[in-house]
């Protein structure tokens, strides 16, 4: 009964994982329930389900939410634009409606031979109802297409990688079911292993230095946005680039347009890092 | 070598977690409670406490407010329990494949088929209740009480590590109560306050006709025989408008930081249909400002004149001042201002014309027994202002049946973050009938 054999998601190459993530998407995998994951902007929610894909070698696909996305739109549309107006020219076969079908991205992960990964990255941008409108098809893993009353019925349950920026609350019904992690800011130590995976040939004194500076910001209280993981490594790239001495870091900080985004904030860190 | 528990005690340890996390008013159901234990059954915990640890808290648990509370559960269900973790597997597991050793009988598991989730969950705690009776009452194995043979964080031989060198173990992870920032009842940063404030919405569809009714366009056309008739409707649209209330200055300024925020989401809470906002200093009086340094400002009455009943009013404010203040004509803090009306008079005012109304009291709950709160909270349903406290106030003054069951309701809550029962004081109540 245990360890009932499964593709289990050790390490990614280009991404630390935490040893609560690893098994967060671990449990997922074999409860075959959704993975749900929180955590501040940037911390990598979104590139996660690309890594796990990549180390499970499965095909990845995704769903990008947006205010306007129905749940509908995941499963199929049906295309009755096209379908008239073929009718009009005389084009296509109109009397099948399945020419017009077309699957949306979670019915296309049904779809498919193999296993996938499906990722719904910001779940919490589109209505407080889609979330509950998914639920029936992510428990069952099937739905009809009433058109044709064809029904998809997941060969191979994918493995669904649910991100949420807490813009929104989600339903409780859809929480119950879900797998959750919570990606915590990564300490100094860790936040270095993710640079260094990012930056193989940075010199340490610098970013000793920029680190210092990365988490004086953080820890302004009157900072609005404070800057993240992927806004950090995007300021090593670019003091790397213009080759700025370590030195200078603390003392004038160069280039602060790409941690700091909001003009007050700026004000703010300067006042407090300089003085 | 300390006891290993037998296998008839797992099954009290395990649905102990459980009563902790309720205790701590964690929503745990029995879904995710069967999810674990399929979990644990699939071998998913790598037989270790850290992997228990991990596996419980993604499968129990769906927001991080939660996670110090379960910390604190696992930490008082499992403390001293680590070094003999290795040893119980065994037992562990062979419990764990078995539901019916988690002393539910067989009659009970068959109908738990037939009943609802909320009846099922009060089974479920009566049960545990006695169970937990039952077990205190005997030799007290895993202790809270100080007589637990084992010792925190010592240095046991037999302790596990998972993940090689550097890893930790779980109960040095829920010791250290790392999530204690993100607890409901203590932060409230911008991002949380305006996903809360999302819930203030009502769509309705008012205004011009841009949108195509596919529907009736279809219906209108069947009864045109086929001759193309396009119906357009208007858009829905968020209907609700707020008349946003602060108390600034005084008693306010410790409080300044999260009335900020506050503020920062209410203006960026663009899905409003209207949001006003005025000021006031202790206790609404005949005027209302529009700036925090009370200069310029409308009188309440024409408030109240040019706003519909529907308008929603949150106030935000600690209802701390001298009785005086809201009992008294001319009890106004500023001697200057010689109010005729006692502030409550004001405040009974707007009560009674707006239909839908919160208080947030940014003062934590256990400090509201004091007088001018206790009428103020008569008057308004009062709220804490912390995330739990906006998310049900907001859903009360979206979703409830009027002011006088939102006052009823929102007692009741602070009766349950008390734990007892709030005074009736009928001297006050008379003020606020």
């Amino acid at each position: 009964m245990s360890n009932k054999a499964f593709n289990r998601f050790e390490r990614a190459t280009g991404y630390v994982v935490s040893d609560g993530l690893r098994e967060a998407v671990n449990l997922a995998l074999c409860l075959e329930r959704p993975l749900l994951l929180k955590g501040e902007p940037g911390t990598g929610k979104t590139v996660l389900a690309g890594h796990v894909a990549e180390a499970l070698g499965l095909k990845l696909i995704r769903w990008h939410v947006k205010s306007t996305t129905k749940a509908q739109d995941g499963l199929y549309v049906y295309d009755t634009v096209a379908r008239l107006h073929d009718s009009r020219f005389g084009d296509h076969d109109v009397r099948d409606i399945e020419h017009y079908i077309k699957l949306g991205p979670l019915g296309e992960s049904f779809a498919t031979d193999a296993q996938v990964v499906l990722l719904i990255d910001e779940v919490d941008k589109a209505d407080l109802e889609f979330p509950n409108d998914l639920l029936n098809e992510l428990d069952l893993m099937r739905f009809t297409i009433h058109e044709t009353n064809r029904e998809i019925a997941a060969r191979h349950r994918p493995l669904v990688v649910i991100t949420s920026n807490n813009e929104k609350e989600l339903p409780d019904a859809f929480l119950r079911r879900c797998v959750f992690h919570f990606i915590e800011f990564p300490s100094p130590e860790l936040m270095r292993e993710i640079v260094r995976v990012h930056h193989p040939d940075l010199e340490d004194r610098l970013l000793e230095q920029s680190l210092e500076v990365f988490y004086a910001l953080r820890g302004i209280a009157q900072v609005r946005k404070p800057p993240s993981t992927s806004e950090l490594i995007d300021w090593l790239a670019a003091l790397q680039t213009a080759g700025v001495s370590p030195d200078v870091i603390r003392k004038k900080l160069p280039m602060l347009g790409a941690l700091l985004k909001k003009e007050q904030d700026v004000e703010v860190a300067k006042r407090a890092v300089l003085h | 070598m300390p006891p290993v528990p037998k296998d008839a005690e797992l099954g009290p340890l395990f649905s102990r977690l459980l009563f902790e996390l309720r205790a701590r008013r964690v929503p745990v159901g029995l879904t995710e409670w069967m999810t674990l234990m399929r979990a644990l059954a699939l071998g998913l915990h790598h037989s270790s406490l850290t992997g228990f640890y991990h596996a419980a808290r993604s499968i129990l648990i769906h927001s991080e407010a939660h996670f110090d509370a379960f910390d604190q559960a696992f930490g008082v269900v499992f403390q001293g329990l680590e070094g003999a973790a290795l040893e119980i597997t065994d037992d562990l597991l062979a419990w764990l494949k078995d539901p019916k050793r988690f002393n539910l009988s067989d009659e009970q598991l068959a109908q738990i088929e037939k009943l609802g989730l909320d009846e099922l969950i009060r089974l479920f705690e009566e049960r545990l209740k006695e169970q937990k009776e039952r077990h205190d009452g005997g030799n007290k194995w895993i202790g809270t009480g100080g007589t637990s043979p084992f010792g925190h964080s010592g240095q046991h031989p037999g302790g596990l590590r998972i993940g090689g060198e550097g890893g930790r173990s779980a109960m040095q992870i829920a010791g250290e109560r790392r999530f204690k920032n993100y607890r409901a009842d203590l932060v409230l940063d911008v991002r949380q306050i305006g996903a809360a404030l999302r819930r203030l919405r009502e769509l309705t569809r008012e205004g011009s006709k841009e949108e195509l009714d596919l529907d009736g366009t279809i219906d209108q056309t069947c009864k045109n025989a086929g001759e193309l008739e396009v119906v357009m409707r208007s858009a829905r649209r968020n209907n609700v408008r707020v008349v946003l209330l602060l108390d600034v200055g005084g008693s306010m300024t410790p409080h300044a930081r999260t009335v900020s925020r506050l503020l920062t989401a209410a203006k960026q809470a663009h899905h409003l249909r209207e949001l006003r906002l005025y000021y006031f200093h202790n206790c609404v009086y005949e005027k209302l400002y529009t700036d925090a340094s009370f200069k310029e400002g409308i009188p309440v009455e024409e408030l109240i004149h040019t706003t519909q009943r529907s308008y929603k009013l949150i106030l935000v404010g600690d209802a701390l001042m001298h009785p005086a203040e809201l009992l008294e004509p001319g009890g106004a803090i500023y001697y200057s201002h010689r109010n005729t009306h006692p502030g409550i008079y004001w405040l009974k005012a707007l009560a009674d014309h707006f239909q839908r109304t919160l208080w947030l009291n940014p003062e934590p709950v256990q400090y509201w027994d004091q007088p001018t709160i206790r009428l103020v909270s008569n008057l308004f349903p009062m709220y804490a202002l912390t995330l739990e406290g906006l998310t049900e106030g907001i859903r009360e003054l979206v979703a409830g049946k009027g002011q006088s069951s939102g006052i009823a309701a929102a007692r009741r809550l602070q009766e349950a973050a008390l734990g007892r029962p709030l005074k009736r004081d009928p001297w006050l109540d008379r003020w606020t009938s």
